[in-house]
């Protein structure tokens, strides 16, 4: 049981190791996917898409360096 | 077949599974030396071999489900997952490349297995278990980068690649291996996961990229570059 415990959790890992990177990531697909591409042309979606998550990871690692 | 075959998404197909399977397989092969050296290899490897069987098992159970599940709705989940797991490797890459987190060091974990492992019973559960732990995020890139593009044969062909020369120079040195760039590596799988993410979350939305699948070489070249410029930001922010 505990080992089957560990999978999950290293599963669970996989994708998330810092809450708030991974919820900013999320929160920002969201915002591209269900907001912006009613609003923005359709070839503006995916590079708006890559701008914002490259900005989370810009900001999430200089927030984790100051730390 | 040949002009049909399309070198922009099976080239980094093969890529990114090679690359990521490696990671993993050299952190399983740490393990099972680890239990060899102290507990005898036939324990070992039986562990090992247990723990392959399950995780074939475990694809057998989860690879024809995907088939049930709409093409776009599977592109727009398989890509939010590839790109989670993506930026949680390059999050990573680039804090070890600044300075902030440790290196992963091979040498050291052989060091603590063996000490903690001792002479007791626990050798075949601790194999099978790295196996199959490491073997599931394999899996899973297999999985997430060969579905959605209906690429599963180069992506399992990347892994197996990979597997083989791990095996390999497990069986010729037996010892761990320290010399993997392992940093570099989980770099360059970072950006090309996440790469793959923003694409296949494009397509399961119905965006447009300009260029179509060529897009995938763009966004892998973005992501490089922020990468690589994150991290002296990093230095300097450190305090």
């Amino acid at each position: 049981m505990t080992w089957i415990r560990r999978i999950a959790r290293e599963f669970w890992g996989l994708f998330v190791d810092d809450g708030s990177f991974a919820v900013a990531i999320l929160v920002w697909i969201g915002v591209c996917v269900f907001l912006f591409k009613s609003v923005l042309p359709a070839e503006w979606s995916g590079p708006v898409l890559f701008v914002g998550v490259a900005a989370v990871l810009v900001e999430n690692v200089r927030r984790s360096a100051r730390r | 077949m040949a002009a049909s075959f399309n070198w922009a998404h099976s080239a980094p197909v093969i890529l990114a599974a090679f690359l990521a399977s490696l990671v993993e397989f050299v952190e399983a092969l740490t393990i099972v030396l680890a239990v060899g050296v102290t507990q005898g290899w036939r324990i070992a490897l039986s562990g090992a071999a247990t723990g392959v069987v399950a995780l074939g098992a475990l694809l057998a159970a989860f690879g024809p489900a995907l088939r049930f599940i709409d093409v776009r709705t599977l592109q727009l989940l398989i890509g939010i997952l590839l790109l989670l797991f993506g930026m949680r490797w390059l999050r990573k890459a680039i804090l070890r490349a600044g300075g902030v987190l440790r290196p992963h060091d091979e040498v050291a974990i052989f060091a603590s297995e063996t000490r903690a492992l001792g002479a007791g019973s626990v050798g075949f559960i601790t194999s099978c278990k790295a196996v199959v732990i490491e073997g599931i995020e394999v899996v899973f890139v297999v999985l997430a980068v060969g579905a959605a593009g209906n690429m599963l044969l180069p992506a399992t062909l990347g892994a197996l690649a990979a597997g083989l020369l791990v095996a390999f120079l497990g069986i010729l040195l037996h010892r761990p291996l320290a010399r993997v760039p392992e940093n570099t590596l989980k770099f360059a799988v970072g950006v090309l996961l996440s790469a793959f993410g923003v694409f296949w979350i494009g397509e399961g939305s119905h965006f447009h990229w300009i260029g179509g699948d060529w897009a995938i070489l763009a966004l892998t070249a973005g992501f490089l570059l922020v990468s690589i410029l994150a991290i002296p930001r990093t230095k300097q922010a450190r305090p």
